[in-house]
């Protein structure tokens, strides 16, 4: 029989029986519905988590250091490359070669130091970081109460709430946390703050020699308070982590004393940084740059190996939460093989008559096992839309919570096309599978002893 | 007239049929050997258990001998692999029940296009060809009604004309008339007699009623417990209307 005949047939056959087909139907659709709202939760939730990650900027982030800094010397470190005085220092040009490594959208140095901070004369001491003006995207200044910088040199700074609370002599309590930036916002936007800070400077007598020799003057800078965030941008830093962000550039052109020139000074050479962080375009490109980056002679390390475990996590979690669902689809599948062994019965006459009139053993198995497959079809399609609308309900309930907890909306649910694909075609497979018995018994039926049968 | 040294269209040779009910065997067919030329019209008679219908099904390769051979237009049907023995029922037989064997969820014209399903003949021909078929046993007004609306005689015709939609050369009618009253059967007998004048359609037919027989085959065939008893020929007293065979 040609395939249009037989899914014709197949399809007029499921229409006789409609009830019972549509309930085993209705079956299936429930098994694929738990199948693909189990999937899209492990899809969505992963999602999320990779997506707040990414925006943390921290997973498409190296950070570069140099072998001449001993201070983290380890035996990896050891074992390769030259010897730490025999390495390249970390310096403008190195940050400018790094910058050229394919795959790297930019490399700024690391400035961060502690200073005094005073607001209506009032002195506070905090940990300053400079912010690259990229970091405009990252997810830790999407909830800034006020505005992130104006531009990459701006006078301008923006608080971690603790330190906005420290500003306005409020205690903070611990374990206690009743207040937000919202409402410490208004008090400080718009506000000056003084910052004193300590100067390098190349004295005019020794500029341009080749020495290492510089001066300190202690400098004032006013800084306009701009934004307050809630959550803690710096937080991966751990005990160095900063309350107080300004640009990156004012921070450079500020030429604040950094305690890698006190090294730098003994050794006789230009200034170098710190450190670098190398923003890549993508976490996939991250370990080739970790290499080119250790090919030029720097320590190179990055978070992605975090990433890889977490990608793992999820991969187990998804196949957990697969078979999890698939437990429905089988017991379903239990339901196709009884409705087609109860058609077989109860249809052995008409394959008796078919036969008689030249059906063959394969025409009568399509016939069955195409039976098997619309029900899949039609099974998992239904399945489909209501494993979606499971996965949308589970989403909407999930940020009616985050609502009340004042969290942004997260979508934990989703349904990708391929997910919709795979599930159709698994629903068909499984049905297939389940029609094999079915379709095996019509086909080997006595066709004397099917046309006795009344 | 049959040409009695005309080609063979069916030819058995000690052929049996043993069936095994618990612990007894049951002879339905049993050594028979018979030659029927093409466009003879035979009938099979006897008693129930006789045997006549084992044999009939053993001709339409709906069953296997448990030995001898069954041979129809030249092929040996105990040979016959079940693929090939489907596709022989396909395009070589045709067959007529007693309880007409239609299938109740569909029209009369998709009963009689399903042979032509099996043997994948093109979708825009097929219905076509079930009209005409229809129309050729007078049921052109009734082709989208079901076989529950259909008194007896109207099914047995559909059921003739699904028989005969592949163009078979042999009929195999088991008690035709069986479930009819005698008018409709007459009908009925009619329409088959002129399908084997007309076409030269060889017809086996199985009827348990002697005088059906006589009036309308030209050999009779006597079985009795799976034997041969009986081989006589007759002259058939009825002659068929003009208008009847199409």
């Amino acid at each position: 029989m040609k395939f249009y005949d037989v899914t014709d047939l197949a399809v007029r056959n499921l229409r006789e029986s409609l009830l019972r087909n549509s309930l085993t139907t209705i079956g299936i659709s429930v098994g694929v519905a738990s199948l693909v709202a189990m999937l899209s939760l492990g899809i969505g939730l992963q999602q999320w988590v990779s997506g707040r990650l990414l925006k943390s900027g921290l997973f498409d982030t190296v950070i570069v250091t140099s072998r001449r800094d001993v201070r983290n010397f380890r035996d990896q470190q050891e074992s390769a490359g030259p010897a730490p005085a025999q390495s390249p220092a970390l310096d403008e040009p190195a940050r400018q070669k790094i910058e050229q490594v394919p795959g790297v959208v930019e490399a700024f140095p690391d400035i961060r130091f502690v200073t005094e901070l005073h607001l209506d004369d009032k002195p506070h001491l905090a940990a300053v970081a400079g912010v690259p003006f990229s970091a405009r995207n990252n997810d830790a200044f999407d909830e800034v109460q006020g505005k992130f910088f104006s531009s990459d040199s701006a006078a301008e700074v923006i608080l971690q709430k603790s330190f906005a609370e420290e500003l306005l002599g409020m205690t903070p309590n611990p374990g206690v946390d009743n207040t937000t930036a919202a409402s410490l916002a208004p008090r400080l936007l718009g506000k000056e703050l003084t910052m004193r800070y300590a100067e390098r400077t190349a004295p005019p007598a020794l500029a341009g020699a080749d020495i290492g020799a510089y001066s300190v003057v202690s400098r004032e800078q006013s800084l306009k308070i701009v934004g307050v965030t809630d959550v803690d941008p710096d937080s991966m830093r751990g005990a160095a982590r900063a309350r107080l962000f300004m640009p990156l550039k004012l921070a450079q052109e500020l030429h604040i004393m950094q305690p890698s020139e006190m090294r730098d000074a003994s050794f006789g050479g230009a200034p170098t940084y710190t450190s670098l962080s190398v923003r890549v375009k993508s976490p996939s490109q991250i370990p080739d740059v970790e290499s080119a980056v250790k090919n030029l002679g720097f320590n190179a390390f990055s978070i992605v190996d975090a990433n890889k475990g977490i990608s793992q996590f999820f991969s187990v979690l998804d196949k957990f939460l697969g078979i999890f669902g698939s437990l429905a689809l089988a017991v379903a599948s239990i339901g196709i093989v009884n409705t087609l062994v109860m058609a077989v019965l109860e249809r052995r006459r008409e394959i008796g008559i078919m036969k008689a009139l030249g059906a063959s053993d394969g025409d009568v198995r399509g016939l069955f096992f195409a039976e098997a497959g619309a029900m899949g079809f039609f099974g998992g399609a239904a399945g489909v839309v209501l494993g979606f609308t499971i996965g949308r309900l589970i989403n909407f309930q999930m940020n009616l919570y985050l609502a009340r907890q004042h969290f942004p909306p997260a979508r934990i649910s989703s349904v990708p096309l391929w997910l919709v694909l795979v599930a159709v075609v698994f629903s068909i497979f499984v049905s297939l599978l389940s029609g094999l018995y079915p379709a095996a018994r019509a086909a080997r039926l006595d066709p004397v002893q099917a046309l006795r049968y009344e | 007239m049959v040409d009695p040294a005309g080609p063979l269209a069916i030819h058995t040779e000690n052929v049996c049929r043993h069936y095994q009910m618990g612990e007894t065997s049951v002879r339905a067919v049993d050594g028979i050997s018979i030659d029927i030329r093409a466009g003879e019209f035979v009938a099979l008679l006897g008693a129930s258990g006789s045997g006549k219908s084992s044999l009939l099904n053993l001709v339409a390769g709906l069953d296997r001998p448990s030995s001898g051979a069954v041979v129809v237009q030249g092929s040996d049907l105990a040979k016959l692999s079940r693929e090939a023995l489907a596709k022989y029922r396909l395009h070589a037989v045709g067959m007529v029940f007693q309880s007409f064997n239609l299938i109740p969820s569909m029209t009369l014209l998709e009963n009689v296009e399903l042979p032509m399903r099996f043997a994948e003949v093109d979708r825009g021909l097929r219905a076509e060809l079930a009209r005409r078929s229809l129309e050729s046993v007078g049921l052109n007004s009734r082709v989208t009604h079901r076989p529950t609306e259909l008194s007896g005689g109207e099914q047995q015709r559909a059921s003739l004309a699904r028989a005969l939609i592949n163009r078979p050369k042999l009929l195999l009618a088991d008690e035709p008339t069986g479930n009819l009253d005698s008018r409709t059967g007459g009908e009925i007998m009619n329409l088959i007699r002129g399908f084997n004048q007309s076409l030269g359609m060889t017809v086996l037919m199985v009827t348990h009623e002697q005088a059906l027989a006589e009036k309308y085959a030209g050999r009779m065939v006597h079985l009795a417990d799976g034997k041969i008893v009986d081989d006589i020929s007759n002259i058939p007293q009825s002659a068929v209307p003009p208008g009847d065979a199409q």
